[in-house]
């Protein structure tokens, strides 16, 4: 399946699209779009192969969790299509970006606008953080670090089966702090899984603030090179960048690609924020209108009518 | 005595595992610890070696999981929940995926000490929703354990035995079933795992000086057929006792209670077990005798019950002659 749209529409979809929700709700994580909005645009926009949806463009509602009393149970990856030998897989590895994913397969014509109206809603199954039965979900990835080694298992079992398919996960700098993150990278050099690649929003930003204030992770670039990964690194923002980073050949080896990122890209309003960007919310009225004009023009869109 | 079998996990894994293609074995640097060398060795396609990596080879083998495969993940059962639980939730137990867990050196099994001794890990399991526990008392229950386990459709935790394995089973483990290896009136003494050897060495000198005792193993702790429990324990007249290589809260004697309380049924309980406390590195022999979990400790628990001195003492239980249960008639003879 793929789309009329350029990558830098969707990108620019994504954007407004979580905006609008941010300032509708008075708050969300609307950095993560400034950051991620070229990233999630290019990997449904292009660099996947997915195929059509299989599930309904409204979500239905929660379903109950997966047990043996449950057999009609079914994850959310059927947004990104079949789990056919021949489409790659995608894992959003930090779950709290799901607002971000939401907004992206809607730009990409795999989910309806109404299904954001549904976000965060007792009874949905559009979460907030990310669940599995979530619109483009497959696996639970809300306890950060253990979405690439489910990936990498994925992968072996994949290229085993000899699916030309490919897995990606997409990740967050932060995840570098779990040390699971680590046994994953080393797993994937130690058993050659080469059909494994990540995309890593690099916006040095965490919860509590800055990375390099919380707990500083160095080079993440030259850690992953001496554990054996093929690294790639370029601006996150410049869609040709991250074209030419993922063709990076990668024979015997995962490819992770370091996606540098400004926290507030496309809304500068935010950078008098930094660096608490985590998730944003309003104070008061005045605050919310004040972002909500500031933005809004930048973006060149109308204010949202509150 | 019964017959002792060698590394019966070690020849019932490969028979099973080289019929079965979509059957992984993994290992995280334990391989000749849990009896999947030789499998390592002869069969390297179907072996995927992690490493000392736990957390990662728990969401790994979800993702195996998630490619049609049915990894058997071999470690000490205490490293398969106590380091990775995260994973084994996010990963294994909630997605109900098809991964095996074998868990080796069960409670005091091993002279390891805390670090090496899985003594809550039923507990633990229990609590899990979507995990199926199996806990093995011995070989045919080791060698059948491998096929049981993967017909479940979910997540399984197994509590396997290693090296030089009694056999007291000609029946193999069928899950949800209890062995009745005892139909007395006076006490119901249920065990689990090692504990069923210990209590049969018991329960046959208790039969010597006319204690009757009913006896039942459990060897699925989850689901815990409850209704059967409480038929047993109905039939006695001065209660029940429960013996677990395990802590006393959350395992066997727990799902009794659990099991006696739900149904109503009146009967006094006592719970033989690690009784809320670690245990430290030594032998099996010792360490059953000194935190109370040996057949000195069961007969001392029947004796409470039922308000008689029986007069056995550490000599008389070594001179007891444990036999292998051949058939249920049998059985009622110990």
């Amino acid at each position: 399946m793929r789309n009329s749209k350029t990558v830098e529409e969707i990108a620019a979809g994504i954007r407004r699209r979580v905006f609008e929700h941010t300032i509708r709700n008075n708050g969300g994580y609307l950095s993560q779009a400034c950051s991620a909005a070229e990233q999630l645009a290019f990997l449904y926009g292009e660099a996947l192969t997915l195929g059509a949806p299989t599930l309904p463009m409204v979500p239905r509602p929660f379903a109950g969790v997966p047990s043996a009393g449950n057999p009609d149970y079914v994850t959310g990856a059927g947004y990104n299509g079949p789990a056919a030998p021949g489409f790659d897989r995608l894992f959003i590895a930090p779950a709290h970006y799901a607002l971000v994913a939401y907004a992206t397969l809607i730009e990409t014509g795999r989910m309806a606008p109404e299904a954001l109206e549904q976000f965060n809603r007792d009874g949905s199954s559009v979460e907030m953080i990310g669940a599995e039965h979530s619109p483009g979900m497959e696996v639970h990835n809300g306890t950060l670090g253990i979405g690439l080694s489910t990936g990498a298992g994925l992968a072996w079992g994949r290229k085993r089966k000899g699916e030309a398919g490919r897995v990606c996960v997409f990740m967050s700098d932060g995840e570098v702090q779990e040390g699971q993150t680590w046994e994953a990278v080393q797993a994937a050099v130690h058993h050659r899984i080469d059909n494994l690649w990540a995309l890593m929003d690099v916006n040095r930003q965490q919860c509590d603030g800055a990375m390099d204030s919380v707990m500083d992770v160095g080079d993440i670039s030259g850690k992953l090179r001496a554990f054996g990964a093929v690294v790639a690194e370029c601006d996150a923002h410049d869609v040709a960048a991250l074209r030419e980073a993922a063709a990076t050949p990668h024979e015997g080896r995962p490819l992770v690609i370091l996606a540098h990122s400004s926290p507030f890209h496309g809304m500068d309003h935010l950078s008098a924020r930094m660096p608490r960007l985590h998730y944003v919310r309003f104070k008061s009225h005045a605050e919310r209108d004040e972002a909500n004009h500031a933005i809004a023009a930048q973006l060149g869109i109308p204010p949202v009518e509150i | 005595m019964p017959e002792l079998v060698t590394r019966p996990y070690a020849r019932a894994f490969e028979e099973y595992a080289v019929r079965h293609p979509e059957v992984l074995c993994l290992s995280a640097d334990l391989t000749s610890s849990c009896e999947i060398d030789g499998f390592r060795d002869r069969h390297p396609g179907q072996f995927l070696s992690l490493g000392m990596a736990e957390q990662n080879m728990m969401s790994f083998a979800g993702g195996l999981g998630l490619a049609g495969f049915r990894p058997f993940l071999h470690s000490f059962g205490v490293f398969l929940y106590r380091r990775p639980y995260d994973q084994l939730i996010a990963s294994v137990a909630y997605p109900r995926r098809p991964v095996r867990l074998m868990g080796f050196l069960p409670g005091i099994t091993t002279p390891g000490g805390m670090t090496h001794q899985a003594i809550e890990d039923v507990a633990v399991m229990r609590a899990i929703p979507n995990m199926t526990v199996l806990d093995c008392g011995d070989a045919t229950e080791v060698e059948s354990v491998v096929e049981a386990a993967d017909a479940i459709d979910g997540p399984v935790y197994c509590r396997i035995l290693r090296g030089e394995v009694p056999r007291l089973f000609d029946t193999p483990l069928a899950v949800g079933r209890m062995r009745v290896l005892a139909e007395g009136r006076d006490v119901l003494i249920v065990t689990a795992g090692i504990a069923t050897e210990e209590a049969m060495r018991a329960t046959a000198a208790l039969a010597r000086v006319g204690v009757s005792i009913r006896h039942l193993h459990v060897s699925t702790l989850k689901p815990f057929d409850a209704a059967t429990v409480v038929g047993h324990a109905e039939s006695v007249h001065d209660g029940v006792v429960t013996l677990e290589n395990h802590v006393t809260t959350g395992g066997l004697g727990s799902a009794v209670a659990e099991a006696l309380a739900e149904a109503g049924l009146a009967r006094r309980l006592i719970r033989l077990g690690l009784d809320d406390t670690f245990a430290h590195g030594g032998s099996r022999p010792y360490l059953m005798r000194h935190y109370g979990l040996d057949a000195i400790a069961l007969v001392a628990a029947v004796e409470r019950l039922t308000g008689r001195r029986t007069g056995i003492d550490e000599n008389t239980l070594a001179d007891v002659r444990v036999d292998a249960v051949h058939s249920a008639t049998k059985a009622e003879a110990l």
